[in-house]
């Protein structure tokens, strides 16, 4: 599961895909978990770092993470190796 | 642990939402930018900590205070004025104490309406009995206490000409009078018709009879009016009857009643506008009203009292609904929706309304669109068809605004029970007004016949043997 290479992603959450022409903005949350996904974090890895500065549950954590991820491939954003 | 969790962060939803660029949606304009942590100084999240969510909410502060702008509006312009709660907008009794408090009257459509009335220490000549149906009973009992009885049809008034003359004293009657005042639907199913004459023909078999005594005049011309004007007619066309009641029997009527039917700020579905923007002020209702009975041909050493029987107006925005997330999911078409924990089993008013429902946490500014449904395994319970919210996850509160009118009258015990109702009083106190409703509560009105009992009890130890379900012997 990679980021799509030709995506733009600015630090202010605000994403561009070149071959659709889409522009996205994402809430900062959103922007944070991207951010580690550039950096190849792993879904654990994300999960856990969220888990330590956010006050929520891990099942709630896991299926909001799951969600994104899911829309990310829907909108061809992520990619699966 | 707990005191780290303190320190932790907010958690919002991740999303992404697709930029659409083009002309701005109309329809787009956000909900809500604050969140509403908090109703009359009370945190929502401790209410619904400690009383359960959803529940209901209602601020005394805001009742007292809509109540005084209402009359403030009336009293300064018209002579005399009378409130009388509507109890059917929301007929717990802590609320319409509250209006008692405040000077008004009760205005009754039923028989268990007009006990509640006595029963929370109306005085009978103080009590309005509206609606279409009064047994012989019902009628016997109004007369007996002198309350105002307003005549539906012509069946009612040859009923209370058969039984007046058993009380050795004559009933005080009016009509309800319906009327075209320019409004879409004209409600002519209550009352008598002014513009055919009905309403004329029933004035003057009253007084021609001399069973019962002519008291007043009533109209309701419809509910959530939301133009000031139609009562300007509606008031105009009562005060012609009462010209010529005075010209023709010589009788000055004690009073004219507006009815109810003034739109609250809540937004009606299809609006385009908010109804914080489109709904008239209470100066508009009695500019209206009251000017036109002033510049009327009534005697104005003899003005009737001038009764109103307002209730949704005075009610809703005091009330709010505290409800959490159950759940998010994507329809097939991908569009998202939300769970609430809350249906149309207890926001009645969700069909006609588009409430303002905002988030009870903070929230970034980012929005996406959802259609919110209610918890109920029933498809027509929705909410909302399309809200723009902030990313919402499971247990995250709402507050469902101005919902204080008909919910708590009309909400229904199906699939899910009736939650508590609280009420905040003046000095922040919070207060139980309802129960929540409990299985043994609602199956306390239930009888089951014996052959129907569970089966482990009419068939003994017969069932713990086998183990397998025993078969109810449905011919016994």
């Amino acid at each position: 599961m990679k980021i799509n290479k030709k995506i733009a992603i600015s630090e202010s959450g605000f994403v561009f895909n070149p071959t659709t022409g889409d522009s996205y903005s994402l809430n900062p949350i959103a922007a944070e978990i991207l951010d580690m996904l550039k950096k190849d974090l792993s879904e654990d890895e994300i999960t856990d770092a969220l888990l330590e500065k956010y006050d929520v549950t891990a099942s709630v954590l896991h299926r909001s993470i799951d969600e994104f991820i899911d829309t990310l491939k829907e909108m061809k954003i992520l990619e699966n190796e | 642990m707990e005191n780290y969790n303190m320190e932790k962060l907010n958690f919002e939803r991740p999303i992404i939402r697709k930029i659409n660029t083009g002309i701005s949606n109309k329809f787009g304009m956000k909900t809500e930018f604050e969140p509403i942590k908090h109703i009359d100084n009370v945190g929502v999240k401790g209410l619904a900590a400690e009383y359960g969510s959803p529940v209901f909410v209602l601020s005394e502060k805001t009742m007292r205070r809509t109540f005084n702008d209402a009359k403030r509006a009336f009293d300064t312009r018209y002579p005399k004025v009378q409130f009388s709660w509507s109890y059917k907008t929301n007929y717990l009794n802590a609320v319409c104490n509250v209006f008692h408090s405040e000077g008004s009257w009760a205005e009754v459509v039923s028989r268990f309406e007009y006990d509640k009335a006595i029963a929370n220490g109306v005085p009978g000549n103080k009590i309005i009995f509206n609606g279409p149906d009064k047994t012989d009973d019902d009628l016997n009992t109004a007369i007996k206490n002198d309350s105002f009885i307003h005549i539906d049809h012509f069946d009612e008034l040859y009923k209370l000409i058969e039984l007046a003359p058993k009380h050795h004293k004559k009933p005080k009657v009016a009509i309800r009078v319906n009327m075209d005042t320019g409004i879409y639907p004209m409600w002519d199913r209550f009352g008598f018709n002014y513009e055919n004459g009905e309403a004329w023909e029933a004035i003057s078999k009253i007084i021609i009879s001399n069973k019962l005594e002519f008291t007043g005049l009533h109209t309701h011309i419809g509910t959530f009016i939301l133009s000031a004007s139609a009562y300007a007619i509606a008031a105009s066309k009562l005060a012609e009857l009462a010209v010529r009641i005075k010209l023709k029997f010589h009788k000055d009527i004690s009073y004219i009643d507006m009815g109810g039917g003034f739109a609250s700020s809540n937004t009606l579905k299809g609006s385009y506008l908010m109804g914080i923007d489109t709904s008239p002020s209470f100066d508009d209702y009695a500019e209206a009203i009251t000017t036109a009975l002033i510049n009327s041909d009534i005697d104005p050493d003899n003005m009737p009292l001038l009764i109103l029987e307002t209730g949704r107006a005075l009610i809703d925005d005091a009330g709010s609904l505290i409800g959490s997330v159950v759940a998010n999911k994507k329809l097939s078409d991908g569009r998202k929706a939300t769970i609430m924990d809350f249906g149309v089993n207890l926001l009645f008013t969700s069909f006609w309304y588009d409430h303002k429902i905002t988030p009870a946490q903070d929230f970034s500014h980012h929005s996406e669109t959802t259609t919110l449904y209610g918890p109920l395994c029933m498809n027509i319970d929705q909410i909302r068809e399309s809200i723009s919210l902030p990313p919402l996850k499971r247990g995250d509160l709402v507050v469902v605004s101005k919902v204080g009118a008909y919910n708590m009258t009309q909400w229904m015990q199906f699939i899910m029970m009736r939650p508590k109702v609280v009420l905040i009083d003046k000095k922040g106190e919070v207060h139980i007004i309802r129960h929540n409703e409990t299985r043994e509560f609602v199956e306390s009105l239930e009888e089951v016949p014996l052959h129907l009992k569970k089966a482990k009890d009419v068939n003994g130890n017969k069932h713990k043997h086998n183990g397998k379900p025993v078969e109810i012997d449905s011919k016994n």
